[in-house]
């Protein structure tokens, strides 16, 4: 079974939202209708977002460390979100694992923002129902695009390869391939919902030697004792010899 | 969370519309075994149905104002198998309807025979139908109650108590109101709902300040560490990611400080237990003026409208976590 999903490396993430409003862009600009933007120059802006940019600071000063923090749909491989839906617009789909929400079923009793327990489901004040991450659906199948096309908006707009997107039942995918190799992890992991998103963590690249390793203990100049120095003035072969 | 009048005014009336049918059918029950005097069908029953089916249907149309679509309500009776708020909506208007029905039996005197238990006691029309309005309005109760005990990460909700909160409490104001009621249409039975009235709304006090010990205990199973995965003990959010609000900024907080909610707290025991119980005990000697009777039915229920906005406000949801700072 397939199970489609993001896995998103916060080591690699620089937070520059390329990612939110790309989202932003094709999501408003679908068939599925614009995400509403209430006061966008006003002065209380607000909007409907399927995918945001977060960041914390990890530390205590000076040992500090920003962490940005990509947030969309994680399309739970358990969601709780779905079975408490009165109407059966909110739905897992069974062929790729995407949930999602029927607009034209959902009355807008906001109870499967409720059950979300990260918080990724947004009400639209315009339409009166409730929105969420699609995972670009109407790209991922839409034969007129090429293939490289056909990944989610997010994925082809991050400018640092933050974000994979892939297959995580396949254990041959991309994103198996990362999860498995750079320890990708799931969120909130206490509730049982078995996010299909992973994140990947920061990874810092650091230099383990130690002092012999870097000056040998078993130099044969060191055995034998410092060679005598030539004086400045005396003829030299630079470090190969020393009369 | 933040609480939504809608559903407050929802799960309060309907509570009472639930409690009074509750307090009329008891009171037939008992004299369906001679305990108590037998009421005129008409003027009691008849009646009081119609009253419980007055909040009801108050309840319902608050119910409309919290959906988004509520032109598309009749699909969320949709999904009984796996939803509780469907089967809230399929239960509630089968209880509205017997009830209906159980007033409509009183009023027009279609009393039919269908059995007879061994003491000779005739089990007509109304009995069977007050017994299944019966076992709808404690299904009701607990379709309601279920639709927060669910979640389980919302804590505060998850619990056992909630259920018997909402029974208890919605209890208490239908018999109270049931109180207020006999003063009015059958003054001999007004010791009977009273004594009903004061014992259901003390076990719902013992059962509220139950459920507001547990939670005032509850330790957070989610942590910042576990939202984001990072394991360091110290990890503070810069920004949320966006300045204005949002549905996430809106709809998961109360939005008031911490001493409000305090003295919502106290206001609610106040108002839904202590204040009623004093102005019920006065209906225990059987002959209480009704404006007291009055008072207690209004003060208990304003009462049950702050603990329901306690109720929900209280409840601290996971995602509240990803949104702490602007900037």
């Amino acid at each position: 079974m397939t199970q489609l999903a993001l896995v998103i490396d916060l080591n690699v993430c620089v937070g520059c939202q390329a990612c939110v409003t790309s989202c932003k862009e094709w999501n408003t600009s679908g068939a599925a209708g614009p995400l509403v933007d209430q006061n966008p120059y006003g002065k209380d802006p607000t909007g409907t977002f399927f995918n945001r940019v977060q960041t914390f600071e990890v530390g205590e000063f000076p040992n500090t460390e920003t962490v940005h923090f990509p947030k969309s749909c994680l399309h739970c491989e358990d969601p709780p979100c779905v079975p408490v839906c009165p109407t059966g617009a909110s739905y897992k789909r069974k062929e790729d694992g995407i949930v999602l929400v029927d607009y034209d079923k959902c009355i807008g009793c906001k109870y499967c923002s409720w059950a979300c327990p990260y918080g990724m489901r947004e009400f639209d004040e315009a339409q009166k129902v409730m929105k969420k991450c699609t995972l670009c659906v109407d790209r991922l199948y839409d034969p007129q695009m090429t293939a490289e096309e056909r990944r989610p908006a997010c994925v082809r707009a991050c400018p640092t390869s933050a974000r994979l997107y892939g297959d995580i039942h396949d254990p041959e995918s991309e994103v198996s391939h990362a999860i498995r190799e750079a320890g990708g992890y799931q969120l909130m992991p206490e509730w049982g919902a078995s996010p299909a998103n992973h994140y990947l963590p920061r990874r810092k690249t650091k230099l383990r030697l130690r002092a012999d390793e870097i000056e040998r203990a078993d130099n044969p100049l060191k055995v034998d004792g410092l060679l005598p120095k030539p004086g400045k003035s005396e003829p030299s072969l630079d470090d190969v010899t020393s009369w | 969370m933040h609480p939504a009048f809608s559903v407050i005014f929802l799960t309060t009336l309907i509570g009472v519309g639930q409690g009074l049918f509750l307090a009329l059918f008891t009171a037939q029950s008992y004299a369906l075994f001679d305990l108590l005097p037998r009421q005129d069908s008409h003027a009691f029953y008849a009646h009081g149905s119609g009253i419980a089916l007055l909040f009801l249907i108050g309840g319902l149309i608050a119910s409309f104002f919290h959906l988004g679509r509520p032109e598309r309500a009749w699909r969320s009776a949709t999904q009984w198998r796996t939803s509780w708020l469907s089967r809230e909506v399929i239960v509630l208007p089968a209880f509205m309807g017997m009830v209906f029905l159980y007033g409509l039996v009183h009023l027009f005197d279609i009393k039919p025979v269908l059995a007879t238990l061994p003491g000779g006691i005739a089990i007509d029309l109304t009995v069977v139908i007050g017994t299944l309005a019966w076992l709808l309005a404690f299904m009701l109760y607990g379709c309601t109650a279920m639709i927060y005990a669910c979640l389980r990460f919302l804590r505060e909700w998850h619990s056992s108590l909630t259920v018997i909160n909402y029974i208890l409490l919605g209890g208490a104001s239908g018999f109270t109101l049931a109180t207020l009621f006999a003063a009015i249409a059958a003054p001999e039975l007004v010791r009977f709902f009273a004594g009903w009235a004061v014992i259901i709304t003390l076990l719902g006090l013992v059962s509220r300040v139950a459920s507001l010990i547990r939670n005032a205990r509850l330790k957070p199973k989610s942590t910042l560490q576990s939202a984001i995965g990072i394991k360091h003990p110290k990890i503070v959010q810069t920004t949320q990611g966006f300045m204005g609000g949002s549905f996430n900024t809106r709809e998961f907080f109360h939005g008031k400080s911490a001493a409000f909610l305090r003295s919502i707290k106290w206001i609610f025991l106040l108002l839904a237990f202590v204040v009623p119980v004093l102005l019920l005990a006065t209906g225990l000697s059987g002959s209480a003026p009704v404006e007291l009777l009055i008072l207690a039915f209004v003060v208990q229920y304003l009462g049950l409208l702050a603990e329901r906005w306690f109720f929900f406000a209280q409840a601290n949801h996971p995602q509240n976590l990803y949104y702490q700072a602007i900037g």
